[in-house]
């Protein structure tokens, strides 16, 4: 494992890195004499199962790149937090034996390197001591563009991920094979459901990505994920899922192309955060939305995550303005992710739906749903005040 | 963050006190009566309870019309920090909206890019007589396993003993049990569950609804000067209730007294409740005869059998022209009696209930029992078991016990002052 083919990463690098920088989008973030160059060796980083091996753990100011290479038996992936859980950096959907590369700038700071095997939780986390330069401290507009900035490279990785997923999800269905149809749904799942608020703006394409049969009128037959889900799981067959695969990847293809034009602002993204926490409330916790599958906490956890990118961009400008209303989400973003992180899928164990990271939706006891019913409602309340305070003066 | 944190922002708020001139401060100097006394504001239309005084309102209050009582239970991360944090924002919104105010920053009053503090449902309805009272249950001191979460293990009054288990009780978990009830009672539905709705919002984050009960139709007069209302079975409810202005009653038999237990529960009381389901199309179909036999009072005037009117004493003794008992061994007024019971006597606020139908299509309906007292040990529990059981009361044939509750409820608060604090210093 730890040896590897430097000729595969370097052509696999420029395509798959995913790049967020701590505050501005250039080396401008960091200052004074500290800087270290993107030259120095890469620090390797080893994600396992139920470890996260770091091999330097103190570094320079300036900027780094890791080196994560997946030892775990699942699909994971590896964040580089700040204080309060602000993501740096973050490099998704690092399958099995895979080695990725992450570049981040790091001002002095205290940070936290977590791998999250399965890509849910909190992550198994390593501590990074940064020390020499410290970032400036930004005014309120400099937060406000670093978190827009933020979150629209959120956007464009989650629907990068989005179509490559969707994609490998036409190709399995195209194979023929059913089972490996159904495991590839629960991947895809995920990335739309963290940027959903954004899909929802274009109000043609996401019910031809995700309505449900509900909504299918005459006019309007019933197409999209939901579709292809109904016949793989509950009519246990492939045909006539090759159709509806294939124009679910050309309206993908679409949405990616109309999110490129989209005027991200703080409003939208506080919004976004409530509206993501509404529809857990409304079509996950009630187990509505993923009914053949029954993959439900799937996509909670990608509300969830998409969430809480917005919160963790917003972060800094919150906390000048309401530092009662970071505690309050802090604490209940964290309850909220360990409650759902009991529910995460065990090789053996009840409820175990292949390709997904949770468990089935049926396997949850009445208890189950209402705690984390609780939990939602819980959230959605500091949630709704994020908007005032990021518009307001 | 406002008042969901405990915070008390009344000084920024507009709201129904603007509408209804003085009531809140006609409220306050209510309060020196003792949480009994009704004011009311200059214009006449908005009778405000006092929610300041020794005793918390809506136990010796007269009755309303209307009930919405919900339990919670903390979650699971709650310190004690957090609970006594809830308890602040709790009494601030509860003792607003007794006067007829919005809680916080106003429905329509704050500011507009955030969610409005107050639900808003009750803008332009008078304050309609609320009360709002807060009770604890057993597992805020020693969880169901035997946890002392927040430090109050050794607080726990004796009078708070988990209730025993009483011969056909058909208890369901989910509507049982609890670490915090709090009892809405107004004339206007509106205006109890506009309470409840917003005192579960600010308590979101640290306590969770477990379940919650809307009653209508008080069934018990707690005041001489109302009437002995009927309950779901027809019959009058209440007639030999404690009544408030029975000061001597009410010093015996509801508040806590010095020396009964922790100090910190001098002037509060402990509340029982059941929730009763009543098999309404059993009793529709049984003779008037026979359900006059098994209340122990004729349906018409509610006076006991063999008397001519309803407050005449029940004659326990009295034999008819056959030679049996007047009134059945086995009638309901008989069992519940308090000369059968060591003396003990119950200060009754229940509410009929009728959740619609259940499965059958039967009336999913019966009495929300509701009781006040000074010793559960004492009272409830000898009267119940004197009634439980199908050797016993008569009614048990047409009626099951579904629910349970027990909740010591704390002594009233001044200004200043929030919910339970002397159990907490």
């Amino acid at each position: 494992m730890r040896t590897r083919s430097p000729r595969v990463v370097a052509v696999a690098a420029p395509v798959i890195v995913v790049l967020l920088l701590a505050g501005c989008s250039s080396q401008d973030a960091v200052t004074g004499p500290a800087r270290v160059s993107t030259a120095d060796a890469p620090i390797a980083v080893k994600a396992g199962d139920t470890t996260c091996d770091v091999a330097t753990t103190s570094l320079a100011a300036g900027r780094h790149t890791f080196d994560v290479t997946n030892t775990a038996a699942l699909v994971t992936e590896v964040y580089v937090y700040a204080a309060g859980d602000r993501i740096v950096g973050e490099v998704e959907n690092v399958g099995p034996a895979t080695i990725r590369s992450l570049i981040v700038d790091l001002p002095a700071g205290e940070y936290q390197v977590a791998c999250k095997p399965g890509m849910v939780g909190n992550g198994i986390r390593t501590a990074v001591i940064v020390t020499g330069g410290t970032a400036p401290t930004l005014t309120r507009d400099q937060n406000l563009k670093a978190a827009v900035d933020s979150y629209r490279s959120y956007v464009e990785s989650e629907t990068q991920a989005l179509v490559d997923t969707t994609s490998a999800f036409g190709a399995a269905i195209s194979s023929g094979n059913l089972d490996a149809a159904k495991q590839a749904y629960p991947t895809a799942r995920i990335h739309y459901e963290r940027i959903e608020p954004i899909a929802e703006s274009f109000g043609e394409l996401d019910p031809l990505i995700d309505m449900r049969i509900d909504d299918a009128t005459e006019g309007t037959p019933f197409v999209g994920f939901h579709a292809i889900e109904q016949l793989l799981f509950e009519k246990k067959t492939i045909t006539g899922a090759q159709a509806l695969a294939t124009n679910l990847t050309a309206n993908v293809g679409k949405l990616a192309a109309l999110i490129k034009t989209v005027d991200f602002t703080p409003l939208m993204m506080g919004n976004g955060a409530k509206s993501l926490l509404d529809e857990v409330a409304k079509s996950k916790v009630t187990g509505e939305e993923e009914r053949y599958s029954r993959i439900d906490l799937v996509d909670f956890a990608g509300n969830v995550d998409g969430a809480k990118h917005v919160y963790t961009a917003l972060r800094p400008t919150i906390q000048a303005k309401d530092p009662q209303l970071v505690t309050t989400l802090e604490q209940r973003f964290s309850a909220l992710v360990d409650l759902l992180g009991t529910h995460a899928a065990k090789p053996g164990a009840a409820g175990l739906i292949p390709g997904s990271p949770f468990v089935s939706y049926d396997a949850l006891t009445p208890d189950d749903v209402k705690a984390l019913a609780v939990e939602v409602d819980a959230i959605s309340e500091p949630l709704g005040r994020i908007s005032s305070v990021v518009t307001g003066g | 963050m406002t008042h969901h944190d405990g915070s008390d922002d009344s000084a920024s708020t507009i709201s129904r006190r603007t509408l209804f001139g003085l009531a809140g401060g006609a409220a306050v100097i209510g309060a020196a009566a003792g949480g009994v006394g009704v004011a009311r504001s200059l214009t006449g239309r908005e009778p405000a309870v006092a929610f300041f005084g020794p005793h918390q309102a809506g136990i010796a209050t007269p009755a309303q019309d209307r009930l919405h009582f919900a339990v919670f239970d903390l979650g699971p991360a709650v310190s004690r920090a957090g609970l006594t944090a809830l308890l602040v924002a709790w009494t601030n919104a509860a003792a607003r909206m007794t006067a007829g105010e919005d809680v916080g920053t106003g429905a329509v009053t704050g500011n507009p890019g955030t969610p409005p503090d107050d639900t808003g449902e009750a803008l332009d309805l008078t304050a309609s007589r609320l009360t709002v009272t807060i009770g604890f249950g057993p597992t805020l001191f020693t969880d169901s396993r035997g946890v002392d979460r927040f430090g109050l293990a050794a607080m726990r009054p004796p009078q708070l003993s988990d209730l025993p288990s009483f011969p056909g009780d058909a208890l369901t978990d989910a509507i049982s049990g609890g670490d915090l009830c709090i009892q809405a009672c107004a004339d206007d539905p509106q205006v109890a569950v506009h309470a409840i709705r917003n005192l579960a919002r600010i308590a979101r984050g640290t306590a969770a609804v477990r379940y919650s009960q809307l009653g209508f139709g008080r069934t018990s007069s707690t005041s001489s000067r109302q009437t002995t209302p009927r309950n779901m079975m027809g019959f009058k409810d209440g007639t030999a209730n404690i009544k408030a202005e029975d000061a001597a009653a009410m010093n015996s038999d509801v508040w806590v007294q010095d020396g009964d237990g922790p100090p910190w529960m001098v002037g509060g009381t402990y509340l029982v409740t059941r929730r009763i389901r009543m098999l309404i199309e059993p009793w529709d179909s049984t003779s008037l005869t026979e359900q006059e036999r098994v209340i122990g009072r004729t349906k018409g005037s509610g006076s006991p059998l063999g008397r001519p009117a309803e407050f005449d004493p029940i004659d326990l003794e009295a034999k008819g022209s056959n030679g049996e008992p007047v009134v059945d061994m086995k009638a309901h007024v008989r069992l519940a009696h308090s000369t059968n019971n060591g003396g003990a006597l119950l200060l009754r606020r229940g509410y009929s209930f009728v959740d619609g139908t259940d499965e059958f299509g039967r009336l999913d309906a019966g009495l929300f029992f509701m009781a006040f007292q000074r010793d559960p040990r004492r009272q409830f529990v000898t009267i119940q078991r004197s009634l439980a059981g199908k050797f016993n009361d008569a009614l048990n044939e047409y009626i099951q016990h579904v629910g349970s509750g027990l909740f010591a409820c704390p002594p009233g608060v001044a200004p200043g002052q929030f919910w339970g604090q002397s159990l907490f210093t």
